[in-house]
């Protein structure tokens, strides 16, 4: 190894420490998630395999449409891994930004020994591809379910500007696990579709807390849409990760049974609530009222207690 | 949408190894640069696509001043903008520079 790349390797390990994963971009995210100096992009910008889209609309194109993919090493070994650019149009699935997804889902299902971990931000389908960007997410959701087939892992990080809306969500709900920090929202419809849709008095978008309550990490972990909840930064993110592709069982009929029961018990529990502290309150979880104020630490715990990640199901 | 295209010839060649670095997003204020060293070593090319249209004198003096204080020898610059302001069109294009003499 050049000792060149042997300095650039060792630097990154000390810094993602305390780099958020929020503020991070994309390729920041990649590079500083799996082993230093170890990955390597597929359809890389060079390509320029950007948008047949954006042209039309007069929009601004960006050379990897908004989605890094390729193969690392996390914790030595061989992943396959794709991160959502949210600030590039809101981290949307336009054509080409599926395709790729689709691609590298399709490649671990041959290959069947490498897991996917998936960085998600988005809001969802590119409006301007809208019928292009829905044949993506019904592409990827079905490539995800091959994968997992096949006895692939597919999981999915949750915490960028974006969050992980329409489509994304439904993506997101056909992976092996999740992981998400306060930051990351997970939901099909965002606050101001449904506002728009329903009214302020069903939801109200501007409500900040209500938003984050509702659809943030924390509650996801409660209700057991995430399996586990971590602090932003991308050394943690990657730890979670490491964790959930030791500890995720294998996926079969059973377990598609198992999380149509689940999901069934959820809602006979919870249907009548009217906010995510109903919930809460219903699952027993002390002190209720005080989870949204939480540090990330204090819920970690707490969560691990009230919820056990069910091996069953999903 | 507006493309504009500013060919210079460059004091010396940019400094490293590194064949190819992209460097920002393309986001509101915000911008994209990829380069790649494909040039002769004297020669420097700047490929914008910008969606602030009628501002190609401003690109014109903000890319003249960098290759002056750069001298990019050899690169080529593909600019993907959401309309970025000057500064930081200065700052990408220095990042990216920056980012060529890293070891490949």
């Amino acid at each position: 190894m050049p000792k060149s790349r042997q300095l650039a390797a060792d630097i990154p390990h000390e810094n993602t420490k305390a780099i958020s994963f929020y503020e991070s971009s994309a390729r920041t995210r990649v590079e500083l998630l799996v082993d230093a100096g170890s990955f390597s992009e597929f359809i890389g910008p060079e390509m320029r395999e950007v948008s047949p889209h954006l042209k039309i609309f007069d929009l601004p194109e960006q050379f990897d449409d908004g989605i890094v993919v390729g193969s690392g090493r996390l914790d030595s070994a061989p992943i396959f891994i794709a991160a959502q650019e949210g600030r590039f149009m809101g981290g949307a699935f336009g054509e080409v930004h599926g395709a790729k997804l689709t691609g590298l889902l399709r490649a671990a299902r041959d290959i069947k020994s490498m897991p996917v971990v998936i960085l998600f931000d988005t809001g969802g389908v590119r409006l301007q591809e809208a019928n292009a960007g829905e044949l993506a997410i019904a592409e990827i959701m079905r490539a995800v379910m091959e994968a997992r087939t096949a006895g692939v892992k597919v999981i999915g990080l949750i915490g960028g500007r974006s969050g992980c809306y329409g489509g994304g969500g439904l993506i997101a709900g056909c992976c092996s696990a999740l992981v998400a920090s306060e930051q990351g929202r997970i939901a099909v419809s965002g606050p101001e579709v449904i506002e728009t849709n329903r009214g302020v008095e069903e939801f109200d978008s501007r409500d900040r807390a209500l938003v984050w309550r509702t659809m943030g990490g924390k509650h996801r972990r409660l209700l057991g849409g995430a399996e586990a909840f971590t602090e932003d930064t991308v050394r943690d993110f990657r730890d979670a990760a490491v964790q959930l592709l030791g500890s995720t069982p294998d996926f079969s009929l059973q377990t598609l049974h198992a999380e149509q029961s689940r999901l069934e018990e959820r809602l006979q529990r919870f249907g009548a609530c009217l906010d995510a502290t109903d919930i809460w309150i219903a699952e027993g979880v002390p002190d209720a009222l005080n989870v949204p104020a939480m540090p990330a630490d204090q819920f970690v715990v707490l969560a691990d207690k009230v919820r056990r990640i069910r091996r069953d199901a999903r | 949408m507006e493309d504009l295209h500013f060919h210079h010839t460059a004091r010396e060649r940019a400094g490293g190894s590194r064949k190819m670095a992209i460097v920002g997003v393309v986001a509101s204020g915000n911008l994209e640069v990829l380069v790649e060293r494909m040039l002769a070593d004297d020669e420097c090319q700047v490929e914008i696509k910008t969606a602030a249209v009628g501002f190609g004198e401003l690109w014109n003096a903000v890319v003249a001043d960098f290759v002056e204080r750069y001298a990019p020898g050899g690169l080529k610059f593909s600019v993907n903008d959401g309309g970025a302001r000057p500064d930081t069109v200065s700052l990408r294009l220095a990042q990216a520079v920056r980012l060529m003499q890293e070891a490949g």
